[in-house]
């Protein structure tokens, strides 16, 4: 961890291409695109990128490159942006020379490794930055391989392209086979300046939405739903001061999507030989997008979630939100072209590339969707008046119909026990007084339907326990009244694809379906629960932790050394967030008992609550905040002390 | 007894200004000299929320402003506000209805509290009669999305008056707007320099039709209705100005 000035250094832009030739990156598309997204890939049978990557230089600039045809300015790492891959082999000792050519500070963050704190590249946490003209010198050992990425993390900077894949290989045999691999790398462009994006999106709520509700929306809801329901349903919103169709804060009104720094009209291409098996890494570098993968034809076989392995499963799509990485494998049998259709979730643009025997060759591109609109999962998780309710747990209550019930007076109903209610419709059920509930029971009610009730009066129900069993009883729990390790909270939606994806339509990957390939190696239960809240305030586009941004804080979350905690995430916005913890893993508690998967960065959907099992063994400071790179500039951001 | 008045408004300003100041960096041992890790970056935004030429019946054709500037962070920010006219042909110079710098504070979702003082009269000019005033307002947005300011005024002569506008934006396309806009002025005291009456001076309702080419630059058409009520319409009258009166208006949104 030394640091010297970059004048001894005087690496020129030949050097560094020359260095980059010899590390096998090859020489395709230099100055525009990165090295390592050459058509042929990576190939078992021919090794040719093979880097071995014990002292790996790379040169932080600011500099004038085209952008799908257009004169913009991002921030290039040894001369492209992305920046090179770094390949590395679990094991090694790893060297990386950052050197700023900026005109400000500037950091590298490997994210998904685990490391010493000093290394982790977060500045003003456990090292200071890198200063203009200087080069810090990063040393770690290599202790796990699979797919992750880097990427700056001073202030805006990821936003300029400052980000490149990491692909680690592994010491034994992964357990699936391959014969080529690609990287493919999602990113959002802007040749807006991202200070301008944050102040746009500071001044003007919905700045970059162009497709909000108009008119003609309610027009067509009306005469699917009729005047009165959709009025209300509008109404309800309108009353929230929210927007139902606030999916992403950032679109392609701005933004231009790019597969390995490539847009959609570029189509950047990747080759295989008919009836190989491909390995594909998908990375998504947004600073503020999340994905919806497929290939049309093609089957694709989960088989690492953020690196590490799970057991495969083949699915038709996926959702990839911000910092997460998914290796899935293909296996093109035709002689034909496939392509890569990455779908913003909130459908205003698209990322594309095409996997092809052939350059050249390319197949059509898939019917796009139109935008969704939120519904009352995400309002209720805001703005509802629950006041006075605290600790209620309505999950798994699904599909109830209690049809035509108005005017109902359920006040001071205590000690009641509505467990194993199923398939019950609560529709239309209006103006009731639920006050001075006391001591219910609602757990095991499934298939309930509590859509349009308005009006209800909730307030003074306390200590009610909506969740499926009783924690305290159940024999299955060994932490006193904690849940098992590996279950899945009361509140989750593992099961559940998320805002804008009919899961009838494919086969799409969602949380339920990630189980490690085998258990990881802390089996303990969890000594200690820490909730923490995700908070915002749309309309002056405030994010936050439990209602604090990170200038309003005093000091940081305390994991004691070697504990096994249980963090506990509850989304009380409206929006998804993508949750990353630096310097360890969180084993994602999403039901599948001691084959929990391993994450870096955890999806957490409107009103969702989830778990993540944590071994706090990384002793010193980390970060911890959300990866929309925006919400965490706003200050949904804290540092985590492991001591 | 004039001060008395001003005083208070004072002091709520100053409230306002109190803010706590904690650091995050306590408690994990970051040497001093390195950087914030997310340090608050307050931001600054300005505009002309209307920039219109009015074309008002049986009165001067006029150019009229309504501009808002300010700069902070989540909670605290600081305004700068004016709204006023030039009436076209009479000679005179512009007027400033209101010239406010404000200090402003969050103090629930979509509300902000604001406290300052403002300067009403002649823009550079002592063609208009002048008088200063401290002003307390309620900036925000409630239910239904109707953006809504109330102000409360109090001159240094102890003249109270409040002006209340709200409108709302209905959305044709991603492009095109419909903003109905309502505007109310109510007075404590008569005070004829300003042609103020006691109570209910003024009710101006219009509708504009807006085309966002972009966010920051926005043309639109509309027509107001404007009525005035009790002394205030007497004292229009007795100017040679109608108390009621209808006009149509063409002008630009725009933010910087």
């Amino acid at each position: 961890m030394t640091t010297n000035n970059a004048a001894g250094l005087t690496l020129s832009r030949r050097q560094l291409l020359k260095r980059g030739a010899a590390f096998g990156l090859g020489a395709s598309a230099l100055g525009l695109a990165p090295a390592w997204a050459d058509p042929w890939g990576q190939s078992n049978a021919y090794p040719q990128g093979a880097v071995e990557g014990n002292d790996i230089a790379l040169a932080i600039r600011r500099e004038t490159l085209e952008i799908n045809g257009r004169s913009a300015r991002p921030i290039t790492i040894n001369g492209t942006s992305p920046g090179p891959m770094i390949r590395l082999r679990e094991g090694q000792d790893a060297t990386l020379r950052v050197t700023n050519l900026l005109d400000e500070p500037t950091s590298i963050h490997w994210h998904g490794l685990i490391l010493p704190a000093q290394v982790d590249g977060a500045p003003g946490i456990s090292f200071a930055g890198i200063d203009p003209g200087e080069t810090f010198v990063y040393r770690f050992p290599v202790v796990q391989h699979g797919t992750y990425w880097y990427h700056s993390h001073s202030g805006l900077q990821e936003q300029l392209g400052h980000a490149g894949p990491i692909v680690i290989d592994a010491a034994e045999r992964e357990p699936f086979r391959y014969d080529r691999e690609h990287v493919v790398m999602l990113t959002d462009w802007t040749y807006e300046e991202p200070a301008s994006v944050f102040r746009n999106l500071k001044s003007a709520e919905g700045y970059y939405n162009l497709q909000e509700r108009t008119v003609a929306d309610f027009l067509a809801e009306v005469r699917e739903n009729g005047f009165r329901e959709t009025a209300r349903t509008r109404a309800m919103w309108a009353r929230m001061r929210m927007s139902s169709r606030d999916i992403a804060d950032v679109t392609a009104s701005t933004y231009t999507y790019l597969v390995n720094g490539q847009a959609p009209e570029q189509n950047w291409t990747a080759l295989f030989k008919p009836g190989e098996r491909l390995r594909l890494r998908f990375i998504n570098g947004s600073a503020m997008t999340y994905f919806d993968v497929r290939i049309p034809g093609l089957k694709m076989t989960v088989v690492a979630a953020d690196g590490q392995p799970v057991q495969p499963v083949p699915v038709d799509e996926f959702r990839i939100a911000v910092a997460e990485t998914y290796d899935v494998i293909v296996m093109p049998e035709a002689d034909t072209a496939y392509t890569v259709f990455a779908e913003t979730m909130d459908r205003s643009g698209f990322a594309r590339a095409t996997l092809a025997p052939r350059l050249g060759m390319q197949a059509e591109l898939p019917e796009r969707r139109r935008i969704a609109d939120r519904g009352m999962e995400a309002m209720g998780a805001h703005d509802m008046d629950h006041a006075g309710m605290e600790d209620m747990d309505h999950s798994r209550m699904e599909g109830m119909d209690h049809a035509g019930m108005e005017g109902m007076d359920h006040s001071r109903m205590e000690g009641m026990d509505h467990s194993r209610m199923e398939g019950m419709d609560h529709a239309g059920m209006e103006g009731m007084d639920h006050s001075q509930m006391e001591g219910m029971d609602h757990s095991r009610m499934e298939g309930m339907d509590h859509s349009r009730m308005e009006g209800m009066d909730h307030s003074r129900m306390e200590g009610m326990d909506h969740a499926e069993g009783q924690r305290a009883a159940s024999p299955a729990n060994a932490q006193g009244d904690l849940l098992p390790a590996g279950t899945a909270q009361p509140g989750s939606q593992y099961d559940q694809a998320g805002i804008g994806i009919d899961p009838d339509e494919r086969r799409i990957l969602v949380y339920r379906d990630l189980k490690a390939f085998r258990p990881w190696p802390d089996r303990r239960g969890p000594e200690r629960e820490m909730e923490i809240h995700l908070t915002g305030n749309m309309e002056r586009y405030m994010w936050s932790f439990d209602g604090r941004t990170f200038s309003q804080v005093d000091g940081p979350l305390h994991f004691r050394k070697d504990e096994r905690l249980r963090l506990i995430l509850v989304n009380d916005t409206m929006m998804e967030h993508p949750i990353h913890l630096h310097g360890m893993w969180m084993e994602l508690e999403n039901g599948a008992g001691e084959l929990i998967p391993r994450k870096h960065t955890i999806n957490v959907k409107p009103g969702e609550r989830v778990s993540a099992l944590i071994t706090a063994d990384a002793e010193g400071s980390w970060a911890f905040h959300c990866h929309l790179l925006y919400h965490m500039d706003a200050g949904m951001f804290r540092v985590v002390k492991v001591s | 007894m004039k001060t008395g008045k001003v005083l208070p408004v004072a002091c709520a300003a100053l409230a306002l200004l109190a803010t706590t100041g904690a650091h995050a960096e306590d408690g994990y041992d970051a040497p001093e000299e390195w950087p914030s890790p997310m340090a608050a970056h307050p931001v600054w935004a300005a505009g002309f929320d209307r920039l219109e030429y009015a074309w008002p019946e049986g009165e001067e054709e006029s150019l009229v402003w309504d501009f808002e500037a300010w700069y902070g962070g989540d909670i605290s920010r600081v305004y700068l506000k004016s709204e006023g006219e030039n009436a076209m042909g009479d000679g005179d110079s512009a007027e400033f209805e209101g010239l406010d710098l404000r200090y402003s504070h969050l103090v629930a979702d979509f509300w902000e509290l604001q406290g300052g003082i403002g300067y009403q009269g002649g823009v550079g000019s002592s063609d208009h009669p002048e008088r200063f005033y401290g002003v307390v307002g309620l900036q925000g947005t409630a239910p239904y999305r109707i953006e809504t300011s109330l102000d409360l005024k109090v001159s240094e002569d102890g003249d109270a008056w409040a002006h209340l506008e709200a409108e709302h934006d209905v959305r044709l396309t991603q492009r095109w707007y419909l903003q109905p806009r309502v505007e109310l002025v109510a007075s404590g005291t008569d005070v004829e320099a300003f042609h103020m009456g006691s109570g209910l001076n003024s009710l101006n309702a219009g509708l504009r039709l807006r085309y966002e080419d972009t966010r920051k630059f926005a043309p639109y058409v509309g027509a107001y209705w404007e009525k005035r009520y009790g002394n205030t319409a007497d004292m229009a009258r007795s100017h040679a100005e109608p108390s009621e009166t209808t006009g149509l208006v063409a002008g630009l949104q725009l933010s910087f």
